[in-house]
């Protein structure tokens, strides 16, 4: 493996990883919000 | 409004970041393209610090306060932490194969402590679930998280405290600060990376934590629901124990007065 490869491969894990934890963290919050709004809802 | 604005100036500047240590910084005379893995790798691991810090000083808040806010602080710092720590290790591998010639080594001080480090807060976050009491989670929590802060000091002195493959720290050192070595393209990159990751750090946190609220107060919404139904169904089988079917009704009631005590336990 070159340099080159070991440097895509680290980036991309990091980057890759962080925008993946900012959606999965958005997703659970959403999700959270509307388990929250539909139990208001029922009373 | 303004934790949307901060996600999307952090996300122009880690894009920026990336960029510049990619294609504008040139690169090292010694370690070819591979020292470009040194911007995130570090940025990581300073955030790693961080997030454990805030982690321990919320337990600490959690302790004297009793307030369950600290307590939202310390879980979403803990779990940011983790994930920058998998960063910096990952990081850290994918730099040491080309220049070290090893993925990983044990006998390395600093490598074993940072996955100590990592492992300590796995800990932490799988002993919160063992508890549905929330301020007991956060007691015993907050314990832990302050006594796996001690590792923090250990793998930031384990370069200077033992012999192994990592350098020195270039991080939290006031003299390479002041007096930087590397020509200003790579302190630039550094820098800017240090920054972009710092922002994006910042917006995490403050979304993890409206998680953990919303989780407090939905776990606390069950909670109460699950009590009014239980108080409700032994109301109810106490008005029909006087009927005189009340023996059968009773036992229908008490059986489903107990079961929503047991899940809110």
């Amino acid at each position: 493996m070159s340099d080159v490869a070991f440097v895509i491969a680290g980036y991309g894990v990091i980057l890759g990883g962080l925008a993946a934890y900012a959606a999965l963290l958005l997703r659970r919050l959403a999700r959270v919000r509307e388990d929250r709004r539909s139990g208001d809802d029922r009373g | 409004m303004k934790t949307r604005i901060l996600g999307i100036v952090a996300l122009l500047a880690v894009v920026a970041a990336t960029l510049f240590g990619l294609f504008v910084v040139p690169a090292d005379l010694n370690q070819g393209d591979a020292q470009r893995i040194m911007y995130p790798h570090v940025a990581s691991a300073w955030l790693a610090y961080l997030s454990f810090g805030v982690t321990a000083l919320a337990g600490i808040g959690w302790l004297i306060r009793r307030d369950l806010r600290f307590d939202s602080v310390a879980v979403a710092s803990a779990e940011i932490g983790v994930v920058f720590t998998a960063f910096a290790i990952w990081g850290g591998m994918m730099w040491a194969r080309p220049v070290w010639g090893v993925f990983w080594q044990w006998e390395d001080p600093r490598l074993t402590t940072t996955a100590l480090l990592l492992a300590l807060y796995v800990g932490y976050l799988l002993l919160r679930r063992l508890s549905d009491d929330p301020a007991r989670r956060a007691t015993r929590a907050s314990v832990v998280g302050l006594v796996a802060a001690v590792d923090m000091p250990i793998v930031h002195f384990s370069v200077i405290w033992w012999r192994g493959l990592h350098q020195a720290p270039t991080f939290l050192s006031p003299d390479k600060i002041l007096n930087p070595s590397a020509p200003l393209p790579f302190v630039l990159a550094l820098v800017g990376m240090l920054g972009a990751f710092t922002l994006a750090w910042a917006w995490l946190l403050i979304r993890r934590y409206q998680l953990a609220r919303a989780e407090l107060a939905r776990e606390e919404a069950v909670r109460g629901g699950l009590i009014r139904k239980a108080s409700r169904s032994a109301s109810s089988s106490t008005a029909s124990s006087s009927l005189p079917t009340g023996d059968v009704a009773g036992a229908g009631g008490g059986t489903q007065s107990k079961a929503p005590a047991e899940a809110a336990r």
